[in-house]
């Protein structure tokens, strides 16, 4: 009994350890954003990998999403004599909530897991002790541009979702159900209101930030996990980054949304 | 040798990782223009004395006092200033991944200098050429082979003309005559620039060719330190047995080998 107490509260401890050492490498990175120089060409980059390059994923996941969604909603609001409500109903849903948490989830998919796996490799190979010798800043040099990225690149992503999506719905509600396509299109304008459109832009600078904090900072302390090293390492903190990302994200979701609707 | 003379002085260092203590009571000095070896087996001690002379970990006890400053004392701000007049060669280079070769030699040029991307391009042409490397600079790190690799981020580390050169482990894992080549590389690099030299190695041919003077530890502690020829004369058994490659228990020796194994239980 004495060894299980004992056991919690360890683990307990090394919980609260985890979460201040996160907090302060959050503070270090935010805290390096104003430092000279700046990477510009760093910061185009990783826009191209976490903006640009995510396009294909976002843009085919949205499709299906609004198609499905359309889908969904035709079966329910049909019974209930609706349909002509399905533009509202399809961007509502797209734009206030499953806009930015699908487009997250795509993005840790894609970037959390690279990102972690990457800054896990560079502290591997000494790449952090090497720009620390070189009194260059990793926080600065690695974390800032891809912090930022992530930051300019969501936005943009769970924009685009949300258009794609729509006209998913479309396609599926006016050439597959039928419905008139000024209909779906005027119930959109009707239904969205400018604190749709702010919910969906502050869910996804939060989210960004989730989930480039946790793939960095997983990454970053790799050396610290406990019984393994080296590529098993990389693959453990990896995964934890993936799950702690899409977790901590849906966490924030309700509570950002509980404050906002 | 004066307090003066010595470019970074060591007093009294301990060093532990958690609760477990691998550096004890170390003393030693590096004169300007002296290329000292830190010798050992390995968990002697080496690379955790070099982690704390860079600054990249804080000892337990101590002070390294580098050009009459202690590093574990200055703030941050200072620490980076001091950094700028040290290069550090890393076992495996350590070049960023992301960058060419030719990127990550001119980066501490482009970080810590107003000088023109023109001015920049010669003075990491001219050290890529000093490492034999000039017609890899377009390359990234994952095309080149491990001997390259040491010699870019040695390549790096001198980029800056630093006062003092830290190199670790620069015979490891590379085939004979590519670890002569960087032997050679570390005695040019001291004639030519007149630069101190700290190396940690366990190649004891590497060590008794380049060194001016050896350190030797053993188990976090600094058994002997001295000439070439001194280490070569001490007899002190450990020393002994690291020259001689004597190993530390004979596996074939059944009695110890089950006196060790059941030790403590």
């Amino acid at each position: 009994m004495l060894a299980q107490i004992e056991r919690l509260g360890a683990t307990t401890i090394t919980r609260f350890e985890d979460l201040g050492r996160m907090g302060i490498f959050l503070s270090r990175v935010f805290s390096s954003i104003f430092s000279r120089p700046f990477g510009f060409r760093d910061l185009l980059k990783q826009i191209a990998f976490i903006g640009a390059s995510s396009m294909p994923i976002i843009l085919l996941s949205g499709l299906f999403t609004g198609m499905v969604l359309a889908l969904q909603f035709y079966a329910v609001m049909v019974d209930f004599g609706a349909v002509e409500l399905m533009g509202a109903a399809v961007s509502k849903s797209l734009v206030q909530e499953l806009g930015p948490v699908m487009t997250a989830l795509m993005v840790i998919a894609r970037v959390g897991s690279a990102t972690c796996a990457e800054i896990a490799i560079m502290r591997n190979e000494q790449q952090f002790d090497a720009l620390t010798c070189m009194a260059i800043s990793p926080y600065r040099f690695i974390m800032v541009p891809r912090l930022l990225a992530a930051i300019i690149s969501l936005p943009i992503l769970t924009s685009i979702y949300n258009l794609i999506g729509i006209f998913g719905g479309y396609l599926v509600g006016v050439y597959l159900k039928g419905l008139s396509g000024m209909a779906y299109m005027q119930t959109i304008e009707n239904s969205i209101t400018w604190s749709d459109l702010k919910m969906t832009f502050i869910k996804s600078i939060i989210f960004a930030v989730i989930l480039i904090w946790i793939a960095m900072a997983k990454g970053f302390f790799v050396h610290l996990e406990k019984g393994v090293s080296g590529a098993e390492a990389v693959g453990k903190v990896t995964t934890k980054a993936v799950v702690a990302s899409a977790i901590t994200m849906l966490f924030a979701d309700y509570i950002v949304s509980s404050f906002l609707i | 040798m004066s307090d003066s003379q010595a470019l970074i002085k060591v007093n009294n260092l301990s060093s532990a990782y958690g609760e477990r203590k691998v550096l004890f009571d170390i003393d030693l000095e590096v004169k300007q223009g002296e290329i000292l070896v830190v010798m050992g087996g390995s968990g002697s001690g080496k690379s955790t004395l070099l982690r704390n002379m860079l600054g990249l970990m804080m000892p337990s006890q101590g002070e390294i006092l580098f050009n009459g400053k202690d590093i574990c004392k200055v703030n941050q701000a200072e620490l980076a200033k001091l950094r700028q007049s040290m290069g550090v060669a890393f076992q495996g280079g350590a070049l960023l991944s992301s960058l060419s070769v030719g990127d990550n030699i001119k980066l501490p040029l482009r970080q810590h200098t107003d000088l023109d991307e023109k001015t920049i391009s010669i003075m990491a042409r001219l050290k890529l050429e000093l490492m034999n490397l000039a017609e890899y600079e377009d390359l990234m790190p994952s095309e080149l082979s491990g001997g390259m690799l040491k010699r870019a981020g040695l390549a790096r580390a001198v980029i800056m003309d630093p006062k003092i050169l830290f190199f670790d482990e620069p015979s490891a894992g590379l085939d004979p005559v590519t670890s002569v080549e960087l032997d050679q590389l570390i005695l040019d690099l001291r004639e030519a620039m007149n630069m101190t030299i700290i190396v940690v190695t366990h190649e004891l041919e590497s060590a008794f060719k380049i060194a001016d003077r050896i350190a030797v530890l053993f188990d976090g502690k600094l058994v002997t330190i001295g000439s070439v020829e001194h280490i070569k004369a001490c007899s002190d058994e450990r020393v002994v047995n690291l020259i001689n490659r004597k190993p530390r228990i004979n596996p074939l020796d059944a009695d110890k080998y089950l006196s060790r194994l059941t030790k403590g239980s």
